[in-house]
Parts: structure tokens; sequence; C-alpha cells
């Protein structure tokens, strides 16, 4: 059984901005901050760990295909990235721990992926 | 043979705000027309840059895309300075964007290799001073 964005809320270290649309597997990690590596890098599916808390962070994700972004570091989400998330129906979480233990932690929840 | 659909689209200069609701817009249409997901995919990424470079360097433009039985075209024109250096824009890493667009998580010379990593072809006239049209073709 493979993990899915609706499991990750079970995981009392991240907490839910914004619920996305359904839940959807995730098939991988990601990590990287700058938007084009992740445009060109990121696979479909993958949960996106990142800094990065703007609108244009939502918009790279949704084209992407992301599963969702896990923000890290106690970043937070800017309000406008929130709303296009809903409207995009793209899952949101925060974390408090860096980008390395928060991956680290997706990895173990989803039995390695 | 007629084009299943042709979309346009005006992107608005200098607001990275508005960026990306034309290629959220084709993706969600693609989707409900029953394109493979992964064309649709590599056809979002690659207009998703382009709107990007065209709100970076160039105030906007237009975008438009014909969606044909076996493939999907997209016509990327601006009015903007043109690029003196094609294969040297065509570089990874290479980039003259400025630093408040690095901040925004941009800038990383990887807009155009991206679109043409994502596309089947790619084609890109520029004269400087007057603009550039990229068209980009994904098989279907």
């Amino acid at each position: 059984m493979k993990l899915t964005t609706q499991e990750l809320l079970s995981c009392p270290s991240f907490s839910p901005v914004c619920g996305g649309e359904e839940a959807r597997p995730v098939e991988g990690i990601y990590c990287c901050d700058l938007l084009s590596l992740v445009m060109g890098r990121a696979k479909a599916g993958d949960c996106w760990v990142t800094v990065m808390g703007n609108i244009n962070a939502v918009a790279v994700a949704t084209l992407a295909d992301a599963a969702c972004i896990l923000l890290a570091e106690g970043m937070s989400f800017d309000p406008a990235a929130v709303e296009r998330a809903r409207q995009q129906g793209i899952a949101l979480f925060r974390t408090e721990l860096p980008v390395y233990e928060a991956a680290r932690l997706v990895e173990q929840l989803g039995g390695g992926l | 043979m007629a084009a299943l659909l042709t979309l346009h689209y005006d992107v608005p200069g200098d607001d990275f705000t508005r960026a990306g609701e034309a290629s959220s817009d084709v993706k969600k249409k693609l989707k409900a027309l029953g394109v493979d997901p992964e064309a649709i995919r590599k056809v979002a990424i690659a207009m998703y840059e382009g709107e990007i470079n065209m709100v970076i360097h160039a105030h906007g433009g237009t975008v438009t895309v014909t969606v044909e039985p076996d493939h999907i075209q997209m016509v990327l024109a601006d009015t903007g300075p043109g690029i003196p250096n094609v294969e040297l824009a065509m570089t990874e890493g290479y980039s003259t964007a400025p630093d408040e667009v690095r901040n925004l998580g941009f800038g990383a010379g990887m807009g155009l290799p991206n679109m043409k990593k994502y596309t089947d072809d790619i084609h890109i006239d520029t004269e400087l001073g007057v603009g550039t049209t990229v068209y980009m073709t994904v098989q279907i």
C-alpha cells in the first residue's frame, strides 16, 4: 500500500495547510528551492520538500504534477499561495523540521517509498 | 485536418503572481480532452517556463496553443528585447535574470533548457529590439 497525502495528515510533525482535492499517492521525494530546477527534475507524484512558500511554488507544484508541497524549517506559505493551492487542489503541509529530516520522515512513513 | 482546439492567452508582464495561470488552464483543458498525463506535464512545464521568461525579460506577451490529433503546438510571442545569443541562452545555468527574480526561486538558467528538455521540437525566432517567438511541439 502506497503512502498518500491523506496519510501525511496523521504524522504529528506535519501540519496541514491546505487539504488538496483528493488523496494522492506519494511516489517519491524531491528536495530543492530553485523553482526551475524543480520544474525540470521533480517527478510526477513527488512530495516536494522546500522552503519556498510563495505563489510561484504552488504553480510549479501544480504544473510539475507534484503530489504535495511540504514546507520545512518552520517557514510559512504566503496567503496568496494558500489561496492558489485551494483553487488548484494541491495539498500543502508545513513542518518545523529541517529539509533533510522532513524528507527522511516522509520516506519512513512510506516504507522507504 | 482542423485543429481539435485552439487556445489564446495574454501573459501580463512583470506580474509573477499571475504567471502560470495560462499553463494551468491549458493543463485542465488537455486533461478534459483525455490527453496522456505525461504529455500534459511536458506541455505544462514548457509553457510555464516560457511564461516566466516573458514575464522576466519581455514585459509579457501572448501564448497560442493548438491541439492537433497527434501533437500540441505552443507559440509564445513577445515584443521584448530579443535574445542576443540563443546558443548561450540554451545553456543550463546561464542566466541574465535580476536578483529580485532569483529571490523568488527563478533565474537558475534552466528556463530554455527545460523547454527544450520537455518538448519534441523547439524553434526560436528572435531579433534584437523587436522580440522573440518560440515554437514548441509535444507529440501526443
